[in-house]
């Protein structure tokens, strides 16, 4: 079958390419549905991944989140019409250590190979996540980015001591939002502290125990263990406020993506035995969690449905790109496609 | 119920000098044909997928749906009529004889050689035909359309903005259709090749539904050396 692929050819330019799949092979087909546009699509979108990125990876279909129907299953393991999360990560091997996001060998969608804006997306087989009748679809679009703050929680949970009295999120934008949503869901008697830059985002979380300012925060407060959702150039300053203030032998996870190295208080890294955990995309079991989570606590939903910040009907290259200049544009939630193309 | 019907009762004449028609020739290893079942395949909203071939060449399609598809309940392959129309009507019969038509049924029909079309264009006939008695695939005129009777002088040069050039789906509420094309004289039915055409001379609204400039159909060699290039296009990486 010739598949229409919407490729990113150059910056702010999209152009129409055909591959030849064939329905006789392993992949599951699913049409996408709905589509959410992340920061790295738009740093491809714009042309700010820079020059060498730009041309070693460019022709290439962007967005790695979004949901689906099955459309045909060479097996007939899947009902054709059976709702599905698409997993971006793509291991092409196993490891009993390592998990498949971490394997050097693994290709992600809209990075190392195409995306989803495609006619049809083909996919093997475990790479993708019934979803139930349940999910809110303009939710399901964005569900790859609850899988990165689910990720790093369990990873988090792993590796840290067991007192949980408080923890601390620094960024006030929809990885935070996410992170301590889940976090006041898992850990009911913990309190969850959010540090942003912008009030009227942090007004937003309401279902936090408190909110501050980053030049606001009191001096006697302490957290026993942190996640920065923050990335760019913020990311160090949250980093350090975050040495700062967490108490001995904490952990902090580190969510924020920083195309810069950043610099970092290492003495008092050491001084107070802090463990760090790089924490980065997710895997198939990740994205079985959230589903489940989703489904188990009905009300995150509801939460969830306050970050969709403008769904957009895609019938053609135009309307890719007009959804992605409204993105670029918009301060505050996730901008989902509904993909009619 | 939604059924389609693929049109592959032509014998490629403008092909030049091949042995089969235009329709089974390969593209990337796969016939046009196949490439086009496929993408009706994955729209699960067709009940049956029609395949309306010459008589001589039945078989030759089974075959080849055999190879590239396996074993498919929603495919039939049919016989074709003397025209296009009848090729239609024979689709139609089969589900008349077959399943009976309901008032509420509907077809969409598309032709074998056009393997670019997207679910856009299929799912948007599928919505426009259960609104409207008919539905015909369009892009907006690129060129501008002159008209001559002799092919010597031009009689009259039509505004480009109110031209469009047709593809296929064309789709149909089948009631209406048959209704219609009964309703036309033998020699009406000679001249009145397609069947959008024979909706809209019995006042029927039919409904535009935007096609894409690549859905290109495969008559000439020129076409076939496009779709290979557009298809093959492999992108340094």
């Amino acid at each position: 079958m010739i598949n229409q692929v919407y490729r990113l050819v150059s910056p702010r330019q999209l152009e129409v390419t055909y591959s030849n799949f064939s329905l006789n092979s392993e992949h599951v087909v699913v049409r996408p549905t709905f589509l959410s546009i992340c920061a790295a699509d738009q740093r491809y979108y714009t042309g700010t991944r820079g020059k060498e990125a730009m041309s070693k990876k460019l022709p290439m279909a962007l967005i790695h989140e979004g949901i689906g129907k099955v459309v045909y299953d060479p097996k007939d393991e899947f009902e054709p019409g059976t709702q599905v999360v698409m997993v971006p990560n793509t291991p092409s091997e196993e490891d009993e250590i390592v998990a498949e996001n971490y394997l050097r060998s693994s290709k992600f969608r809209s990075s190392g190979f195409d995306g989803f804006m495609q006619d049809y997306v083909f996919l093997n087989r475990d790479r993708l996540v019934p979803l139930g009748n349940s999910i809110n679809p303009h939710v399901g679009a964005f569900i790859e980015l609850i899988t990165i703050a689910m990720h790093s929680i369990l990873r988090f949970d792993k590796r840290s001591h067991a007192r949980r009295q408080t923890f601390g999120v620094w960024g006030d934008g929809n990885l935070g939002f996410i992170t301590s949503l889940i976090l006041k869901t898992l850990y009911k008697d913990s309190k969850v502290i959010v540090f942003g830059k912008t009030p009227y985002k942090l007004d937003h979380f309401s279902f936090v125990d408190e909110v501050y300012q980053i030049d606001g925060i009191p001096e006697d407060l302490e957290l026993d263990h942190a996640f920065e959702c923050v990335g760019g150039k913020g990311s160090q300053y949250a980093i350090n406020q975050i040495i700062d203030y967490i108490k001995p032998e904490g952990s902090m996870s580190i969510l924020g993506v920083s195309e810069e190295p950043v610099e970092v208080n290492t003495r008092m890294v050491l001084e107070k035995g802090i463990t760090i955990i790089g924490s980065s995309r997710s895997g198939r079991v990740d994205f079985e969690n959230t589903v489940k989570l989703l489904n188990d606590y009905p009300n995150i939903q509801e939460y969830f449905k306050t970050l969709v910040g403008s769904v957009n009907e895609v019938k053609s290259i135009e309307d890719i790109l007009e959804t992605f200049e409204k993105d670029l544009t918009t301060s505050w939630g996730k901008t989902v496609m509904e993909w009619k193309i | 119920m939604i059924y389609a019907e693929i049109l592959a009762g032509g014998k490629g004449t403008r092909m030049g000098n091949i042995n089969m028609p235009k329709q089974f020739i390969t593209i990337d290893g796969t016939p046009i044909i196949i490439h086009t079942i496929e993408k009706f395949i994955l729209n699960d909203r067709f009940e049956k997928i029609l395949i309306v071939s010459p008589k001589e060449w039945i078989n030759y399609t089974k075959d080849i749906i055999k190879k590239h598809i396996g074993e498919n309940d929603r495919l039939v392959v049919v016989e074709g009529g003397s025209d296009r129309n009848e090729s239609i009507m024979s689709g139609i019969h089969y589900i008349e004889k077959e399943f009976g038509i309901e008032d509420d049924d509907v077809i969409v029909t598309h032709d074998s050689v056009r393997p670019f079309l997207t679910h856009r264009i299929i799912e948007e006939n599928i919505d426009e035909v259960l609104k409207h008695g008919a539905v015909d695939t369009a892009i907006e005129a690129v060129d501008t359309i002159l008209q001559s009777k002799d092919g010597e002088i031009i009689d009259n040069i039509p505004i480009r903005d109110t031209m469009f050039q047709g593809q296929t789906p064309q789709s149909f509420h089948i009631n209406t259709l048959v209704n219609h094309y009964n309703a036309l004289s033998g020699d009406e039915k000679t001249i009145l090749t397609d069947a959008c055409k024979i909706c809209a001379l019995k006042g029927e609204n039919v409904k535009i539904v935007k096609g894409e400039l690549f859905n290109i159909k495969i008559t000439t060699p020129y076409d076939l050396k496009v779709a290979k290039a557009i298809l093959q296009e492999r992108i340094s990486k």
